[in-house]
């Protein structure tokens, strides 16, 4: 086992991605000379060389669009788009065009396109720049979404994209890149669509990802110390999403809380809800919580911007007042 | 030996000290952010002052003025108070919005500074459209719309150029080409080389590349470019060749450029520049031009008393202006 940071996970990843299969080439804005905006490919242009570390001039549409296409032809191009703000500028490249290939060539056409790209508020980065749009994605057929939450997923989540013949929003979370975990040295893979149960508990269930994890976690930790035993379930991936864990886990609990950093208006926690009470309803003592930032954009200020960051508290304010725990 | 300036004096000294200010408000700036009173992204305008102070203030009150998030020289030059634009930068209630926009996204309404915006290429779509206003309601306003040479690989930029130009809209689109867009070199991004006014041509948008350090040359340009804007109602295009001095931001240490290349080009300071232009002019004196740097000095010290003495926003702001409210007027009548 050693230690290293999420940051050094993705490295990793992505060395290995380039190590093992000649078909993979990196390409993005500043990924290169400047080493990456979050500098997850530091040094990469001098270890692989320009033709497989591509930096991109600031054309997000082409450059993620130019990744489909080489994926249309059997190459496995890893493409980062520096943030998901900026991903809406190639929005249509992603929706219109990678994940409806498949579909509409009736499977002539893989698009095994691996679109990395950081998520997530919190960095007094304001509105443009601190949104979370994996659930918008999560809800098109033909992308899948992968959203880890430790350096160990980050990695066994990444080994198990770079399998997968489709596209994929890989969103990794700005404020997750110093995040430390074991990492075991030997192989491992985490397979899309399946959940981790991060804590086990039986008088609540809190499901969350990528940032919320370790809110919901915090959660937990406060309930313990009020003899509440919540369980913690990390999503890992919106898109499939593990239902089956979540079922399980709410008949154990009867009690299910969703933590999701976005918006509540369209959420994906909305969903989520949605079909934890279409599938268990009778198990269930109550509403399935929604804890989700507030509808508005984010502000720059930051007394303003902690206010939209969902916090453990909210998560034991919720309960206690919903459940009476 | 004594060289004339094309220029009233009195004007002369102002802009200098509109370069000046610029310059130190950017290092408070700076030392803010270090000190953990700014946060976020922060990218200062040190180096590129003739731009912005050789062009915004030849224009007119009625004319618009847009940009990318590198703004804090722009709303300066623009005449926007500094002290709420410092106060924006530190999160503050008495700052330009409130402490909602933040460095990336100064705005005035009042002053026809229609934002800083933090998307590489967003601001040229916008211009297009105040350009179309303007033009819609029959006003001989124009428009100055800035940006950068990383925003001209986006696909807005060449809509907005093709779409100015076919519809006959007033606006001047001031390329701000400092070489580089955060760490990648333009003749590693751009198919058509470092002289980027030529991607003007094509869409039959007169061009010009002009030396971007040297506030006369820039001035002089402008108010040529405004004047013929503003007759023909047609856009025009500027590339001011610049350098950024400091990194892209305040977290860029600028490995990607050698050392050589940096002291070179603070070699060619525009604000030494321009002092140089005004001693040898005779518009000022060593003396005069240490009194207005103490001027300056004072009105920084003041800047920042004010943002930092400046209250948080209130939580409930947390949700006001997310829509308009109907009784609010519509934006300038
Ligand atoms: C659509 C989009 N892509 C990427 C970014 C990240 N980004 C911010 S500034 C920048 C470089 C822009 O360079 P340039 O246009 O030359 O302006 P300069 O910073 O040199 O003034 C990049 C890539 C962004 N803000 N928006
Ligand atoms: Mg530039």
């Amino acid at each position: 086992m050693s230690e290293m940071i999420l940051r050094d996970a993705m490295s990793k990843a992505l060395r290995e991605a380039l190590d093992q299969d000649d078909r993979v080439f990196l390409m993005g804005e500043d990924i290169g000379a400047y080493g990456g905006a979050y500098a997850v490919t530091k040094g990469f242009l001098e270890e692989y060389g320009e033709e497989r570390i591509r930096d991109t001039p600031i054309s997000e549409s082409v450059f993620v669009g130019a990744g489909a296409g080489a994926a249309m032809i059997g190459m496995r191009p890893i493409v980062e788009v520096m943030t998901i703000n900026f991903t809406l500028v190639a929005i249509d490249q992603i929706v219109n065009h990678a994940a409806k290939l498949s579909y509409m060539s009736n499977g002539q056409f893989k698009v095994p396109l691996i679109l990395r790209t950081v998520t997530g508020g919190g960095g007094q980065l304001a509105a443009t720049h601190s949104q979370s749009f994996e659930n918008w994605y999560a809800s098109v057929p033909g992308l899948k979404v992968v959203v880890p939450a430790t350096p160990y997923d980050a990695l066994g989540l990444f080994r198990a994209s770079r399998k997968d013949n489709n596209p994929i929003i890989f969103a990794e979370h700005a404020m997750l890149y110093r995040v430390r975990g074991e990492v075991p040295e030997e192989y491992y893979e985490i397979p899309l669509g399946k959940a981790r149960i991060a804590q086990e508990g039986s008088d609540v269930t809190l499901i969350a990802y990528s940032g919320m994890v370790k809110v919901a976690e915090e959660a937990a930790e406060i309930f313990y110390r009020n003899d509440i035993s919540a369980e913690v379930i990390d999503l890992r991936t919106l898109s499939p999403l593990d239902l089956e864990t979540l079922v399980n886990s709410v008949k154990k609990t009867s009690r299910a809380v969703v933590i999701e950093e976005t918006w509540k208006t369209g959420g994906f926690s909305g969903s989520i809800a949605s079909d934890i009470q279409e599938a268990a309803f009778d198990f269930l003592d109550g509403p399935v919580l929604r804890i989700n930032g507030p509808d508005v954009p984010a502000p720059y200020a930051k007394n303003l911007e902690q206010l939209m960051i969902p916090k453990a508290s909210w998560i034991v304010d919720q309960v206690k007042y919903n459940f009476g725990l | 030996m004594t060289t004339t300036l094309n220029i009233d004096k009195e004007l002369a000294l102002d802009l200098y000290s509109k370069m000046l200010l610029i310059r130190r408000f950017e290092e408070e700036t700076e030392r803010l952010y270090r000190r953990g009173k700014i946060g976020g992204f922060l990218h200062t305008y040190i180096g590129e002052e003739a731009i912005a102070v050789g062009a915004i203030p030849v224009l007119r009150e009625d004319d618009y003025v847009i940009g990318h998030y590198r703004d804090h020289g722009h709303a300066l030059a623009r005449g926007l108070d500094p002290k709420l634009a410092m106060a924006e930068l530190c999160g503050k209630s008495t700052g330009l919005s409130g402490g909602k926009g933040g460095s990336m996204h100064l705005f005035d309404a009042e002053k026809h500074f229609m934002g800083g915006h933090a998307i590489v290429g967003g601001q040229l779509p916008l211009a297009v459209g105040i350009a179309l206003g303007i033009k819609l309601k029959k006003l001989d306003s124009v428009v100055m719309c800035f940006f950068g040479d990383g925003a001209v690989n986006e696909g807005e930029f060449h809509e907005a150029m093709n779409l100015a130009s076919l519809w006959k809209l007033p606006i001047v689109f001031m390329l701000e080409n400092n070489l580089y867009g955060m760490g990648t070199q333009v003749n590693r991004s751009r198919a058509g080389g470092p002289d980027i006014y030529k991607a003007a041509e094509p869409y039959l948008i007169p061009a010009v590349q002009i030396d971007g350090m040297n506030l006369i040359e820039v001035r002089d340009t402008v108010i040529e470019g405004v004047e013929k804007v503003r007759k023909d109602q047609t856009p025009i295009f500027i590339e001011s060749m610049a350098y950024r001095f400091h990194g892209h931001s305040v977290a860029d240490p600028s490995n990607y450029r050698d050392n050589e290349e940096v002291e070179e080009n603070r070699g060619r300071d525009p604000i030494d520049i321009f002092k140089e232009n005004l001693l040898s002019a005779n518009f000022a004196t060593n003396e005069e031009i240490t009194a207005i740097d103490e001027l300056i000095e004072n009105q920084i010290d003041d800047i920042r008393e004010f943002a930092e003495s400046s209250p948080e926003p209130e939580e409930i702001e947390l949700y006001s202006h997310i829509y308009a409210s109907p009784e609010e007027e519509l934006n300038n009548e």
